[in-house]
């Protein structure tokens, strides 16, 4: 118990130091702001006045004005309201399935480093397959089996990110397994799972959370896409993909809508790629080779 | 060399295997018939029965999966559901228009991206450098049907420099209507190559060779350009045969989105119209091409490269 105490007491100064250096990088600042905006828009759906979803023909196509901060959309909805809310699918997607295929990665690469030679080659094969395979391809693919919803935007997420993490961590478990203090905690009777979860992952996780930070524009990027195909979340329902879509169809009508389905996604990917950069560079600066 | 080409070959061809056979288990998890996913909602019980002897389901298991990766290895996908044609034919006959926009990416991403890369690799840590690392990862960073979608509503609908739809008639045309969809697929691919050249080009000037070189009073320009260029190019030929797979992915929407004909346009059509030959026979081509990309781009740094091709011959 009072060796777990002690990094408890350590975090918060070091947490505060990291802060304090991110804000100090221009582009680090600017992308926290960015994702701070983008949290709290999605956080304030709610409190809006308008729904995002209710049909209102007598004003389509409304430029924006005192009523509808941003104008409404080919069905008459407020089309500010919509983005909002397009950011809570938007964030819960992408955190969520980044989360999700953290696990994935974390559990498939410490099996493959830490397993038999067989097993590493076949998972090693499978990372290379899944990855050779165009990710919108495997997503149509897969969606026109399952059908479209919200699950199999986070299962091609998962298929897509979850070998590149995988791949690292393996490779960072190849390069602990045989270091010192882990052959000592062995040789001390250690079992399989203690190693892994006391002196593996924490060694790996830090740059590994560092690269998922940076991956989530690409992640925000599949959910509006395949939204934007059809194939993600279903109209009503307010994403940015479908905002995007709905506008792309009526590009000649109004710019409203591209903007407020557009604008977010260029937002968000900007910020946390910035934030992503300069976490990178505060933590690791051999990373900056990928 | 020998050993690294026949490994490299080997892999690539276990990869595809792979895929075909994580295709073929996956046909065969999901619940209910095969036949009836296969042909989708719309086809008659007449044409269930006839499907289901040709697939030979009728067949055990391991006889289904001979099958299965052989037809698929004679360059056999089946046919159309609904027209009966072979869907290879009907692939074919798209593929070119997106292998055109590809190849109008890579143009757009190659020659400011090497121009970039260099640039601020010489002049690294000025205001020039730091500008350009900025927008290189913010290109990358923004998806490219984002990027489609602003082109075509700022070039095509309010500039009208552009025509919006269609590929076009005539050279003239043609290449006209490929410069938005181009740039689109291309942009964020400036970016990538501007970076990864900035880095290798930096690693490479501290070589020993270059050092040298500058020992005998080599000017600047030779030794960027003759020297350091020749070598720092290679791993850019590694990040554009990687980048071939997600240009494809990118495809289908610059096709969507401009209107235009191809595999992307394709397959979108298809899964409207739950035409799953068509869909599962572009994954397996497009797939096949991004192998064979990224295999020949790895035989080619191995050729090219004389480090390489030292360390892989040891």
């Amino acid at each position: 118990m009072s060796s777990a105490a002690k990094p408890m007491a350590a975090k918060p100064r070091r947490a505060r130091g990291v802060l304090r250096r991110l804000i100090g990088d221009p582009l680090g600042a600017l992308g926290l702001a960015m994702i701070v905006v983008t949290v709290i828009a999605a956080l304030s759906a709610g409190l809006l006045p308008h729904d995002p979803v209710k049909l209102n023909p007598m004003v389509r196509f409304a430029a924006p004005g005192a009523d509808h901060w941003l104008g409404t959309d080919n069905l008459g909805r407020d089309l500010f309201t919509r983005m909002l809310y397009g950011a809570r699918i938007a964030l819960v997607i992408s955190i969520g399935a980044t989360i999700v295929s953290l696990l994935v990665g974390l559990l498939l690469g410490v099996l493959a480093g830490f397993g038999p030679r067989w097993l590493d080659s076949i998972l090693l094969l499978v990372m290379d397959a899944m990855k050779s395979v165009p990710t919108v391809m495997l997503a149509l693919v897969l969606i026109t089996w399952t059908g479209p919803s919200l699950w199999a935007v986070v299962l091609v997420v998962v298929l897509v990110n979850g070998p590149t993490y995988a791949r690292i961590v393996r490779t960072q478990v190849l390069a602990l397994r045989n270091a010192e203090f882990i052959e000592a905690e062995r040789a001390l009777g250690a079992g399989f799972l203690r190693v892994a979860s006391l002196h593996v992952i924490p060694n790996i996780i830090g740059p590994l959370l560092i690269l998922a930070a940076m991956d989530i524009p690409i992640v925000v990027g599949i959910e509006a896409g395949l939204s934007f195909l059809g194939l993600g979340v279903r109209p009503p329902t307010p994403s940015w993909g479908t905002i995007l879509f709905d506008g792309f169809s009526y590009i000649r009508d109004s710019v409203w809508m591209v903007i407020a389905g557009g604008l977010p996604i260029v937002i968000t990917a900007l910020g946390f790629t910035f934030l992503g950069e300069a976490l990178r560079d505060t933590f690791d600066p051999k990373l900056a080779k990928r | 060399m020998l050993g690294y080409l026949a490994r490299r070959i080997v892999l690539a061809v276990a990869v595809i295997l792979t895929v075909i056979a994580a295709l073929f288990a996956m046909m065969r998890a999901i619940p209910g018939d095969p036949v009836r996913t296969a042909l989708g909602p719309r086809a008659s019980e007449a044409m269930v029965e006839t499907y289901r002897i040709k697939m030979g389901l009728d067949q055990p298991v391991i006889v289904q999966i001979w099958r299965f990766f052989s037809t698929i290895l004679q360059g056999d996908l089946g046919s159309d559901a609904i027209s009966g044609v072979p869907v290879a034919r009907i692939i074919m006959a798209q593929l070119p228009d997106t292998l055109y926009l590809v190849l109008g990416a890579m143009v757009v991403a190659v020659v400011p991206g090497v121009w970039l890369g260099v640039l601020s690799a010489t002049k690294r840590g000025s205001l020039f450098d730091r500008v350009t690392s900025v927008l290189s990862v913010s290109v990358m960073a923004v998806p490219s049907f984002v990027i489609a979608i602003y082109l075509l509503l700022i070039f095509a609908i309010q500039l009208s420099w552009f025509p919006a739809i269609g590929a076009g008639e005539g050279l003239a045309d043609r290449l006209h209507r490929l410069v938005l969809p181009s740039v689109a697929l291309g942009l964020a691919w400036i970016g990538y190559i501007a970076r990864i050249l900035r880095a290798s080009m930096l690693e490479v000037m501290g070589e020993n060779h270059i050092r040298t070189a500058r020992a005998f009073g080599l000017s600047e320009r030779k030794i960027m350009y003759d020297y350091v260029l020749r070598i720092a190019i290679l791993p850019t030929i590694t990040v554009l045969g990687m980048g071939i797979g997600q240009m494809l992915s990118g495809a289908v929407f610059a096709e969507i989105v401009f209107g235009r004909p191809g595999i992307g346009k394709l397959v979108y059509d298809s899964i409207a119209a739950r035409n799953y030959p068509i869909v599962t026979g572009t994954l397996l081509v497009t797939t096949g091409f991004f192998v064979l990309v990224n295999l020949i781009a790895d035989l080619l740094i191995a050729f090219l490269d004389p480090r390489v091709r030292n360390v892989v011959s040891r």
